[in-house]
């Protein structure tokens, strides 16, 4: 199986047999690829009943919740890596849920897209219009993600709230490419976060 | 692969079986029973090393006829939806046990059986029970059956009390537990209804302090106490879909008290019904039990703690309309779960029929279930 390169980028910084949850786990895909070839245990949470059912479905522990509020329903330190992927933007307090991650898990990790991308600019100052995008499918009255930010934005936040950055990927084109100039020239980020 | 469970000539495998163990058999309440009489029936065959046992609970008024005809009045078994050829549960690959509950009145010991102290029937004079009693009944029953672990406990209502029940009481004992529109508590509203039930049937002249024969049953009371609690299995959406304000068999209002809404005729012939099946002691003993049931409250309240250390996968599945056991109820249990570290997971389906919804065609809960348990076969 191979991974989408932001999926493979957050894969890579999950160590072999951690204790994993995956907040907004969708169908468990991403959980089912590091339960077989990382032996981690393997948990998960989505707002979704149909995502739940097909993650149960794979042999995977996914409760149905909603991160705004029920991250606080687990204790300190239940996992050694908390996963945000793609869905800090969509989430109703981004920096409260950043504190959860980093209250329940030793490390967190959040890849997100990155608003400060070039492409996006371009669409708001030239075209006039919120960027449709590949990482950004749906156009602004539909979709899910109410809390954009950029890579310096998020890195900002990170600061704010006290969280160390353990390390950064970045990716454009489904590709990984280094930090130079990555708030302009990256479409997605993945960080990895600890207290 | 040659089983015990294959020998025909052993009767303690089948369909309709009735087994006496021998006593005294202890319960929560701190009395004890002579002797304890179990009524269950088993599906499939157990494998050589006994790895694909699941038992099935039932609900306030089910049987042990979980996947078969009910030889009294000839409708499929209660979960036929659930348990059967490729199904979920498949008799093909597991080894399928379902218990009358203690208390019941459907060959296991209860209030309707003989006291062997004074040869006649327990009636009132049955020891209360509680849900933990039930389990430590189905406990005795595998033991007699040669079934040491568990491949899963799966239960609705009642029956998903008695599955989470299995993991705080005898958790080396279950690797898997399905929980469906249950709760781990009993409500003050789930107290207040059933205790509505329990009046009416006391109040029934026929009822004689539950000493009458058994063929003068308090009738009247017992189908009031169902159609109380039937009322609480369906929504409010459900019933105004299946009924609305429509009439019975008439065009205008009759001025009467005759069952001139078609929603009064439907509740008194589901009274009039259940009194055919159902012993109203019976009804008396397992609605306390139920109302009992809290498993937090042997941990100080914390629901947590009556699964630490707990191996057991539990799957917790709630439907959005059950108002009986609301969803509310199933994520207090997840909640627990996920503080004492279980692997758990939980899904609230969307149904418009309310608590009965478990019963019912639910193909994503089949697909849960299906799901689960071959993942922690």
């Amino acid at each position: 199986m191979t991974l989408r390169a932001d999926l493979a980028a957050i894969a890579d910084a999950v160590p072999p047999g951690a204790r994993v949850l995956d907040i907004g786990c969708g169908d468990g895909a991403l959980l089912a690829y590091l339960r077989d070839s990382k032996g981690v245990d393997a948990r998960g949470i989505d707002v979704s009943a149909a995502n739940v059912a097909g993650a149960v479905a794979r042999g995977l522990s996914v409760v149905q919740g909603d991160a705004d509020a029920d991250l606080a329903d687990y204790p300190d330190a239940a996992f050694d890596m908390v996963i945000l992927s793609d869905t800090l933007q969509a989430m109703q307090r981004p920096a409260a849920v950043l504190a959860e991650l980093v209250r329940i898990g030793r490390r967190g990790v959040v890849s997100f897209p990155n608003f400060g991308h070039w492409r996006v600019r371009a669409a708001l100052a030239f075209g006039g219009h919120m960027p449709v995008t590949k990482s950004l499918p749906v156009s602004w009255h539909e979709t899910p993600n109410i809390h954009f930010c950029t890579i310096d934005d998020f890195r900002a936040l990170a600061a704010e709230l006290g969280l160390r950055v353990e390390s950064a990927a970045f990716l454009s084109g489904g590709v990984r490419r280094g930090p130079a100039l990555a708030n302009l020239l990256a479409e997605q980020a993945v960080f990895v976060l600890a207290r | 692969m040659a089983t015990h469970a294959l020998d025909p000539t052993d009767t303690r495998f089948g369909l309709d079986r009735r087994v006496m163990l021998p006593g005294p058999f202890a319960l929560a309440s701190g009395q004890s029973l002579a002797a304890l009489e179990i009524g269950y029936e088993t599906y499939g065959t157990l494998n050589a090393d006994a790895s694909n046992a699941i038992l099935v609970c039932h609900a306030l008024t089910g049987d042990q006829h979980v996947a078969s005809v009910h030889p009294r009045t000839g409708k499929p078994g209660w979960w036929a939806r659930l348990v059967g050829p490729g199904l979920p549960i498949d008799p093909a690959r597991h080894f399928i046990v379902c218990a009358n509950v203690l208390g019941g009145c459907s060959g296991t010991s209860g209030p309707g059986s003989i006291d062997p102290a004074t040869g006649r029937r327990y009636a009132m004079a049955f020891p209360v029970i509680t849900i933990r009693d039930m389990v430590n009944v189905q406990a005795r029953l595998l033991d007699h059956l040669g079934v040491g672990v568990l491949q899963a406990v799966v239960g609705g209502s009642m029956g998903g009390m008695q599955a989470l029940d299995w993991a705080a009481a005898h958790p080396a004992r279950v690797r898997n537990v399905i929980a469906v529109a249950s709760a781990a508590r009993h409500s003050a509203q789930n107290i207040a209804f059933h205790e509505v039930g329990r009046q009416a049937i006391m109040a029934d002249p026929m009822w004689q302090g539950g000493d009458y024969a058994e063929d003068k049953p308090p009738a009247a009371g017992l189908a009031v106490a169902r159609m109380a609690a039937h009322i609480t299995y369906l929504s409010e959406e459900g019933l105004t879909a299946k009924f609305g304000r429509r009439l019975q068999n008439r065009d205008t209002l009759g001025f009467g008290f005759d069952a001139e809404f078609q929603v009064e005729s439907y509740l008194r012939h589901q009274g009039l019904a259940f009194v055919e099946r159902f012993d109203a002691n019976s009804y008396l003993y397992i609605t306390r039990a139920l109302d009992y049931f809290d498993l937090a409250a042997a941990h100080g309240g914390q629901l947590a703690a009556a699964f630490a250390g707990t191996k057991t996968r539990f799957a917790i599945i709630s439907f959005n309309s059950d108002w009986l056991y609301p969803t509310a109820e199933s994520r207090r249990i997840v909640r627990a779960l996920n503080a004492a570290g279980a692997a758990v997971s939980f899904v609230e389906l969307e149904s418009p029929f309310g608590h009965d919804a478990f019963l019912l065609e639910a193909p994503e809960m089949n697909r849960v279930v299906d799901g689960f348990l071959r993942a922690g076969a």
